[in-house]
């Protein structure tokens, strides 16, 4: 499903945070939202997502509001982690729907093997490692087949092996056909996954193109500055 | 020294001996605080939980004043109580006065401040910590509430217990809306207070030595029956 | 824990009794212990559980007028009259008495066993302002010892730190006598069950105006439509017959009879 934002503009204590900001987003591919500290990218995710209240515009899905929340999910840079097993907290979503618990059953042995964790489904999700907790909150967001997936920064503070299955996890998930729209800081990640690219700056959108055309020939000065690795403001 | 030596003394003997008047005091006790916490309970966890993630315009108003509540001297809420209850009283036609229900009530309007305000301040840290993931997850207020009380059972186990320390170990209330009636609503803090008026101090001591065994008792039974030791330190 | 909460629900079972019936009673006559006697005699005698509530005289008259029992046994005869006359009870019936005595420390020293009558015992503590405790909760005993007091013509209100009015029952009070090393005036009853006499000793007693008179009076029906009129006819029955005196009269503490049975048939 596709959304269109018209004049968003999110306002705390009479501080701009976002906006006005007037964009469109596709029904498919991986979009990567880039930009310094305080661009207004997770507030953006947020937005979308429809959990954060806005002073001003519109959100429109191309399907009514609340299948579009049905059939999204969210994945924090920092993962939640209920207090509880590495199981229940893979069938939480699920027996939020009031799913069958044969399928939920079949659904969570799939998705530990897919994680790596079918050896830890039993501990204290508290205790596993941060990569790990990732991963358990990644597969926590696909398990209910979400047709876009929200991330925020999801391999901030992680190691590199982590940070491959996740992107490994993501890339497949991509292929069969979930819409992705995630922030990052890490410009190789970006490149590596980005089908296309929205690039906030002091939160304003400075400028959305294809993923080729934004790390090839970037239209604005402000978005060279930040592939050449300059400080911006 | 003596007197608590003797005291000591009596409880041994008064357990050894298996007392008809103290097993039966003693279930009085159990019977009137545990059916107290299971109500102020079954009000203060829900309650204290709502009350820590939902926002609304008297919330800071209705906190403090839990808080407050949480305060109240026994011996005012077994008067109201009293007052209440009693053949002149609003409900005296129900004939609750001087019944251990009358107890009953008075221990539910003394330990459900506490519990939830316990409560309160217990779930509004795990709702801090799961707000934004429940949020997302698209849950209903029930659910919400739900799984706070879920899996911040241990804190609220420990609200539970402090709950039932305070009824169990209560005198000043029951005794007003109790009386203190042998054979009906005699229980061990009342008996206490009997004895320590007669001046017969070991049997008042050995009465308190029983009352903290079985408060030690109720605590490890429900830690044990809960199993919260085993699924790990949460 | 289902099966613990089931547990608890059995235990908030309903007792079921047979006839019951609630009286308040003074504290001084439920520590004398002499209730343990009365109470399995009237149960097999007559089939009636008397429930008591043991409390001071003001909350005993209390009680009866908000209808929350079915009698009362007390000992303040002003109080008593009051009662029946502002339509509380039906008629004042009276059963036995007891004595009040002066306890002391063993040094005795304002010499109270060397009075002659108990005003001038009372006149004594005052003159050496030995430290004395006063129930100074409403109670028959307290207006008792007030009345006492007003035979002397010297008035509490004006006395300084040596009277301690404490507020509380007679065995909360005699504990503070002991502890304090003091005078108190008790009943007889009382201070011969009473456990922790440490140095106190019974220095005075025996003026009649020592005698303390218990009454039952039944709560009034026609106030209180749920008094159990037929059990409180009942139990004034037992109360006033041989049975009751022969039980009265004999019952005694370290050798010493404590109540003497005077109802009128």
């Amino acid at each position: 499903m596709s959304v269109t934002l018209e004049n968003v503009a999110v306002k705390r204590r009479g501080k701009a945070i976002l906006g006005p900001v007037k964009m469109a987003l596709s029904a498919d591919g991986f979009t990567i939202v880039l930009g310094p500290n305080g661009a207004g990218k997770t507030t953006l995710l947020k937005v979308l997502h429809g959990v954060e209240r806005l002073s001003s515009g519109r959100v429109t899905w191309s399907v009514p509001d609340e299948d579009a929340r049905e059939a999204q999910a969210y994945v924090f840079q920092k993962p939640i982690m209920l207090r509880r097993s590495v199981r229940q907290n893979l069938a939480f979503p699920l027996q939020l729907l009031k799913t069958p618990k044969a399928e939920i059953d079949t659904r969570v042995t799939d998705w530990s093997r897919r994680i790596g964790l079918e050896e830890a489904l039993d501990r204290p999700a508290t205790r596993i490692s941060g990569g790990e907790q990732q991963k358990l909150a990644l597969a926590r967001a696909l398990i209910r087949d979400p047709q876009v997936l929200f991330l925020d920064e999801p391999c901030a503070n992680l190691d590199g092996r982590s940070m491959r299955e996740i992107e490994e996890l993501l890339m497949a998930s991509s292929a069969s056909g979930t819409r992705i729209i995630m922030t990052t800081h890490d410009l190789g990640q970006a490149r590596r996954l980005a089908s296309d690219v929205v690039f906030l700056l002091n939160g304003q959108l400075c400028e959305q193109a294809d993923a080729s055309t934004f790390f090839a020939a970037p239209q604005s000065d402000e978005a060279r500055a930040f592939l050449k690795g300059d400080i911006i403001e | 020294m003596n007197d608590i030596w003797a005291g000591i003394e009596a409880a041994f003997r008064l357990i050894i001996t298996l007392d008809s008047d103290l097993v039966e005091i003693t279930l009085r006790s159990l019977q009137v605080s545990l059916s107290a916490l299971v109500i102020a309970s079954l009000i203060a966890l829900p309650f204290g939980t709502w009350l820590a993630i939902r926002r609304f315009r008297y919330r800071r108003l209705t906190i403090a004043t839990l808080n407050a509540l949480m305060g109240l001297p026994p011996v005012v809420v077994g008067l109201i109580v009293y007052l209440l209850l009693s053949r002149s009283g609003p409900f005296g036609v129900l004939g609750l006065l001087f019944t251990p229900t009358a107890m009953i009530i008075a221990q539910v309007i003394i330990i459900t401040p506490l519990i939830a305000s316990i409560t309160h301040q217990a779930m509004r840290e795990l709702w801090a910590e799961y707000h934004d993931l429940l949020i997302s997850l698209n849950t209903s207020k029930s659910q919400r509430i739900l799984t706070l009380i879920r899996d911040g059972r241990r804190t609220l186990l420990t609200a539970a217990l402090a709950g039932f320390g305070r009824a169990i170990g209560e005198v000043g209330a029951i005794m007003i809306v109790g009386g203190n009636i042998d054979h009906a609503t005699r229980v061990l803090t009342t008996a206490i207070a009997l004895e320590t008026g007669k001046g017969d101090f070991a049997l008042a001591l050995g009465l308190g030595f029983v009352l903290i065994a079985l408060a030690l008792l109720v605590n490890f039974a429900i830690h044990a029956l809960s199993r919260t030791e085993r699924e790990g330190r949460w | 824990m289902t099966r613990f909460l089931g547990a608890i629900l059995m235990l908030i079972g309903v007792q079921v009794h047979a006839e019951t019936m609630r009286m308040a009673v003074t504290t001084s006559f439920h520590n004398s212990g002499l209730s343990d006697v009365l109470l399995p005699a009237i149960e097999a005698d007559t089939g009636l559980e008397v429930q008591l509530l043991v409390v001071g005289t003001g909350q005993a008259i209390r009680l009866g007028e908000a209808g929350d029992v079915d009698a009362i046994l007390v000992h303040s005869k002003s109080a008593e009259e009051a009662f029946v006359k502002g339509g509380y009870g039906t008629h004042r019936r009276e059963i036995m008495y007891n004595d009040f005595v002066l306890i002391g420390p063993s040094t005795d020293a304002a010499k109270v066993q060397e009075a002659t009558d108990a005003a001038t015992a009372l006149r004594l503590i005052h003159d050496t302002q030995s430290p004395f405790v006063s129930r100074g909760d409403d109670s028959g005993t307290h207006k008792k010892e007030l009345s006492l007091w007003a035979l002397t013509s010297l008035d509490p209100a004006q006395f300084g730190d040596w009277y301690n009015a404490v507020g509380a029952g007679m065995g909360a009070s005699l504990n503070t006598a002991a502890g304090l090393n003091a005078y108190i005036m008790a009943d007889r009853a009382s201070w011969l069950n009473f456990g922790n006499k440490q140095d106190l000793r019974l220095l005075f007693a025996g003026d009649p105006v020592l005698f303390n008179q218990y009454a039952y009076i039944p709560v009034n029906p026609e106030r209180h439509a749920h008094v159990n009129a037929q059990a409180t006819a009942q139990l004034e029955d037992w109360l006033t017959s041989p049975a009751a005196s022969a039980l009265i009269n004999g019952y005694t503490i370290a050798g010493e009879a404590l109540f003497t049975f005077n109802a009128t048939p």
